[in-house]
């Protein structure tokens, strides 16, 4: 029996506001425990909620992004339930009337981009956090810390359009993308920028029904999640296999051991009691505020990279890699209009990435440490063969560091193709190594690759390889005809 | 509209509220009088009345400025029934039952 | 008038006379504790939280202004930051110190007002006759053998005595205006949104409202001066300035109020409707039409009141989870047996009785038909209120069923209870302004009363109205501003 999957993912964005959804507490992280919260996030007595406007403007710029409806007038909802980390024991969210509805996400599966499509994106509070029980004198507790209670969260559900678990990889590796490149959220996993559920049912393939779902929580990355639907298809089609029924449940996945728990059953099915939150009053976003949230938006990722594949001719694979961040996408536009395009391509993608990656850089770092003229002129430099490749990479190492101007670096440190200069090179390096110049002299051309690199070694990266390798076998013939 | 035993059970659940047995049947009956008598609502004629949305609409959404109400972790823990080194306290969480 | 009976002074006299510097603010905040407090705090009980040693700090420490120097006391519900606990009358909430201030008590101290303690109440608010205490009963003043009214009653009663000459309390379904009746005085309910909650501990969000008592008319006016106004801690206060109250003193000529004598054609008290008709003489002779018509009967907002207010209460108090603050019950296994007994054992049996109909009201299954059902026919209500408006500038209507009732008299039966908010709670559903106008006494002694109810923002207009009642629509004492004589309760 060949079955298909049918999954539904339901993420969570932790929004980057100054301060938290509901109250003017800072969203900070690393603080000491309850450093971060007020009477209104700490649910006491009196206190009251108020919107916070930035987390509404990040909202309407994702939903606007991703082809949502907005509505005009949305609603905050309560949601009531009992847990220690939650400081009224309900959740302000919206419920029945979200402010976004549709859109879709553009995923690039196997090559080509489909659009997944979206129910809702929401605005909500995040939060507490509490911790496992441990050992307190002869009893056992748990701490619970309020810091990140009231933390704006946006919350988006995709129509059950997944069938594998590698488009749910990338369309979260889409979504933080895309929250990063807007500047709404950071969406690294790890963190708990980005959170996600799914949901998950097998069906026979061909047929419309939609079989029993189950819940999928604990997915603590993109790796996670992939192997984490995986293996809960692979769990249910094995029960249906053996004429089992799927029951409804909610599941835990551990990555590192690569199994499934079974949290709960459905005899624990909530009753939230959802009703509207009369502390706050409805949320109205105009026309005259759609219109402008609209026109502020970014260029966004996808017309990016296209833009940048056709306006600077250069490869739709490096485009892809120049536009994942925003910030990497307008440090190369700016390198690239003061040099070679695809130089400044292979550059950006090439050295300045590695150098990000060793150090821990954001390309925001980056940009202040290497102003982009100064690639360009490193760049310039290295095509006009003012200086050789070589130098041009450890140029550009000395000045990430030393954040110098580098063209006195450039004038010190000039290529060198003067037969005058490379010539004594060239001989010492053939008198030092006789046997390879034997082995070429032999006929083993490719020898030729290991005397060139001698003489850049002894050049100190400054000879310019064409120059080098024409003056060797100019040499060496001269040797077979014993000059 | 009389309430059923197991209903005033479920919500005293939902509620987290505990009522002993032998209080079981007072409130059931107190529940029942009142939910009788709000039932006399259904008498009225709600045709084309729209549920209130009461808060007046057009409040300024607040301007994402930290630091305005915030305490310290010794005010804010000061007076919980049980703290320790900044954190609330509470007994184990058996079930894992955040949604 | 000497200076040790300051106490008995209008708010405003006494703010004159500090701002003037002949009289000191520690003097002024302490008389009413040495005069009438000594006479009658014992029996009546309007306190729950004192301290003289804070009040004279606070006194020392209070600058000019509208209320420089009047002495205040607070509903148990309000947030102080500095010496009196706030504990709602509840054991769950037991000797919890609140980490801020209220708003509005923040904007009494800016006045000069100095806050002298908390005022007992029914528990959560919930309650019409401040005998759902954990703190035990207030009794009322002109008879001690009977309720203050509820569940504002700790503050109607210490005004009523001459305690405090201004207090606050919070009206939810009647709870400033029915006290202020049971107890003789002044009892103003606000436009929804006039007055900040930012600090009122919430019963029912979309119903509550901080109220104000006083002897005075003018003294209703003073302090709904210093209140009033939008609060960016409360997202459902009305933008804009609050409507202008300083011309409460300028009669009633003119003005058109409704009578809806339906409404007491039959269970309210003969005395009752003997001051109604009084009062609508006085209106008269003051220079007012009256308009007669019959209005909505109050039972279907009862109906309604008790599914929205207990719905919203519900979810309100679940906070009270024994993990932040307050009660927790101690050695509890694990979190689940933690709530459920806190709570329990925190809550007392009225509280309990109205979260668990909250909670059945919201409950899948049964939202639609009630709580839905509830907040369709409070638009019905708000329209009915806003159609009588077009007909009339305000409407005269009882505060309560009959005068102050007796102590244990209603508490065995929740249902009873309940209908005595019949004339009040109409005022929450639709977020009106409603005053009680303290009129006369019946046989008995007792204090009898009118309400008075406009539209959205007519807090001008009743307290004009009040103004002519205080003066018995006589336009001759209202030209001279004239300053009556509170008829004080007796001690037997």
């Amino acid at each position: 029996m060949a079955y298909e999957a049918v999954i539904g993912l339901e993420c969570h964005i932790q929004l980057a506001t100054r301060s938290k959804m509901f109250c003017d507490c800072p969203v900070g992280f690393g603080a000491v425990a309850n450093a971060n919260v007020c009477p209104v996030c700490l649910g006491m007595p009196g206190a009251l909620p108020r919107a916070n406007g930035a987390a509404i403007d990040a909202a309407l710029r994702l939903g606007l992004a991703l082809g949502c409806a907005v509505r005009e007038e949305s609603v905050f909802a309560r949601k009531n339930y009992f847990y220690p980390d939650m400081p009224k024991n309900y959740q302000i969210t919206q419920y029945d009337r979200p402010l976004c509805e549709g859109g879709s996400v553009p995923v690039a599966v196997g090559g080509a981009t489909r659009g997944f499509p979206l129910t809702r994106i929401h605005v909500e509070e995040d939060t507490g956090k509490s911790f496992h029980p441990e050992k307190h004198g002869d009893r056992r507790v748990s701490r619970v810390d309020f810091n990140r209670a009231g933390v704006p969260l946006l919350e988006l559900v995709t129509e059950p359009a997944f069938r594998e678990p590698a488009e749910c990889a990338a369309f979260l590796t889409t979504l933080r993308r895309l929250v990063r490149w807007l500047g709404i959220s950071e969406g690294d996993m790890e963190k708990g920028h980005l959170r996600c559920d799914a949901n998950v049912s097998l069906r026979v393939a061909g047929t419309s029904a939609f079989g029993t779902k189950t819940e999928l929580k604990n997915l603590n990355s993109i790796k996670g999640v992939e192997k984490g639907i995986a293996a809960e298809i692979a769990r249910q089609a094995g029960v249906l296999e053996s004429g089992g029924r799927i029951e409804q449940s909610t599941l835990l996945y551990d990555a590192d051991q690569d199994r499934l728990a079974v949290m709960r059953s459905k005899e624990h099915a909530h009753d939230y009691r959802y009703f509207p939150e009369p502390d706050l009053p409805v949320l109205v976003v105009d026309a005259a505020a759609r219109e402008r949230a609209a026109r502020a938006l970014p260029e966004l990722p996808w017309a990016r990279e296209q833009r940048l594949a056709a306006e600077y001719a250069i490869p739709a694979y490096d485009a892809q890699v120049l536009a994942d961040q925003r910030e990497l996408a307008d440090y190369f536009e700016d390198v690239a209009k003061s040099t070679n395009p695809k130089a400044a391509s292979n550059w950006v993608m090439g050295k300045a990435l590695s150098l990000m990656k060793e150090h821990g850089w954001s390309a925001a770092d980056w940009a202040q440490r290497v102003p982009a003229k100064n690639l360009a002129k490193v760049i310039s430099a290295v095509e006009s063969v003012a200086v050789t490749a070589t130098t041009g990479k450890s140029i550009v190492d000395e000045i990430a560091l030393s954040g110098a101007d580098p063209e006195p670096l450039i004038a010190r440190n000039s290529a060198k193709s003067s037969s005058d200069d490379l010539l004594p090179l060239v001989r010492a390096v053939i008198d030092e190594h006789a046997g390879p110049v034997a082995q070429y002299l032999a006929g083993k051309t490719a020898t030729l690759g290991f005397l060139v690199g001698q003489v850049m070694k002894k050049s100190g990266g400054q000879a310019v390889p064409q120059v080098v390798q024409e003056l060797l076998k100019a040499e060496l013939a001269g040797r077979v005809t014993g000059g | 509209m009389a309430i059923r035993r197991e209903d005033v059970e479920r919500i005293a659940e939902l509620a987290r509220l505990e009522i002993p047995a032998d209080d079981m049947e007072r409130v059931r009956a107190e529940l029942s009088s009142v939910l009788e008598f709000v039932a006399t609502l259904s008498k009225l004629d709600l045709a084309g009345y729209e549920p209130t949305t009461f808060a007046p609409s057009g409040a300024p959404l607040g301007p994402d400025e930290p630091n305005g109400r915030r305490l310290d972790p010794l005010t804010a823990t000061a007076q919980a029934p049980e703290g320790e080194d900044g954190f609330f306290l509470v007994p184990p969480i058996v079930e894992n039952l955040a949604p | 008038m000497s200076a040790t009976e300051t106490w008995a002074w209008p708010a405003r006299d006494v703010a004159a006379a500090v701002n003037a510097g002949s009289a000191r603010a520690e003097a002024t905040a302490e008389a009413g504790w040495e005069g009438p407090g000594r006479v009658w705090e014992a029996d009546v009980h309007a306190v729950v939280h004192a301290d003289p040693a804070a009040r004279a700090a606070a006194a020392r420490a209070s600058g000019k202004g509208p209320l420089a120097g009047v002495p205040v006391l607070l509903k148990d519900n309000l947030c102080t930051r500095d010496a009196y606990p706030t504990t709602c009358a509840s054991k769950i909430l037991a000797g919890w110190r609140a980490p801020y201030d209220a708003t509005v008590v923040a904007r009494l101290r800016a006045a000069g007002a100095v806050i002298v303690g908390k005022g007992n109440m029914d528990e959560f608010a919930m309650g019409s006759s401040t005998e759902f205490s954990c703190y035990g009963p207030t009794r009322n003043p002109f008879d001690l053998a009977r309720v203050p009214g509820g569940s504002s009653g700790g503050p109607a009663a210490a005004v009523a005595y001459g305690l405090v000459p201004i207090a606050l309390g919070s009206d939810t379904g009647g709870s400033v205006r029915q006290p202020a009746a049971f107890c003789g005085v002044y009892g103003l309910k606000p436009t929804y949104g006039r007055l900040s909650r930012y600090g009122l501990v919430a019963f029912g969000s979309s119903l509550d409202q901080v109220g104000v008592f006083a002897r005075h008319a003018g003294d209703v006016a003073a302090a709904y001066e210093v209140l009033a106004g939008p609060d960016p801690f409360d997202a459902t206060t009305r933008l804009g300035p609050a409507p202008d109250v300083s011309a409460w003193d300028s009669g009633v000529a003119g003005l058109r109020f409704g009578w809806p004598a339906n409404l007491w054609k039959e269970g309210v008290a003969p005395a009752i409707v003997d001051a109604l008709e009084r009062a609508a003489d006085a209106l008269e002779r003051a220079g007012a039409r009256r308009v007669a018509f019959d209005f909505m009967p109050g039972t279907y907002a009862v109906a309604t009141y008790y599914l929205v207010a207990t719905a919203e209460a519900s979810s309100n108090l679940a906070r009270f989870d024994g993990v932040r603050y307050g009660f927790r019950h101690a050695d509890a296994p694990d979190v689940r047996a933690l709530y459920t007994r806190t709570r329990s054992e925190g809550f007392g049996a009225e509280v309990q009785r109205r979260i668990l109909l909250g909670t059945y009201a919201l409950s899948a299954g049964y939202y639609d038909a009630f709580y839905l059902t509830a907040q369709r026919a409070r638009t019905r209500i708000r329209h009915e209120y806003r159609d009588a408006f077009t007909r009339c500038d305000f409407m005269l209507m009882p505060s309560a069923p009959s005068a102050a009732f007796r102590l244990g008299e209603k508490t065995s039966d929740p249902l009873e209870m309940y209908l005595s908010d019949v004339f009040t709670i109409g005022a929450n559903l639709a977020g009106i302004p409603g005053l009680t106008v303290p009129f006369g006494r019946d046989a008995g002694g007792l204090p009898l009363a009118v309400q008075v109810l406009g539209p959205e923002d007519a807090e001008p207009v009743l307290l004009r109205a009040g103004r002519a009642l205080e003066v018995g629509g006589e336009r001759a004492r209202l030209a001279r501003s004239h300053t009556t004589e509170f008829a004080w309760p007796t001690k037997r």
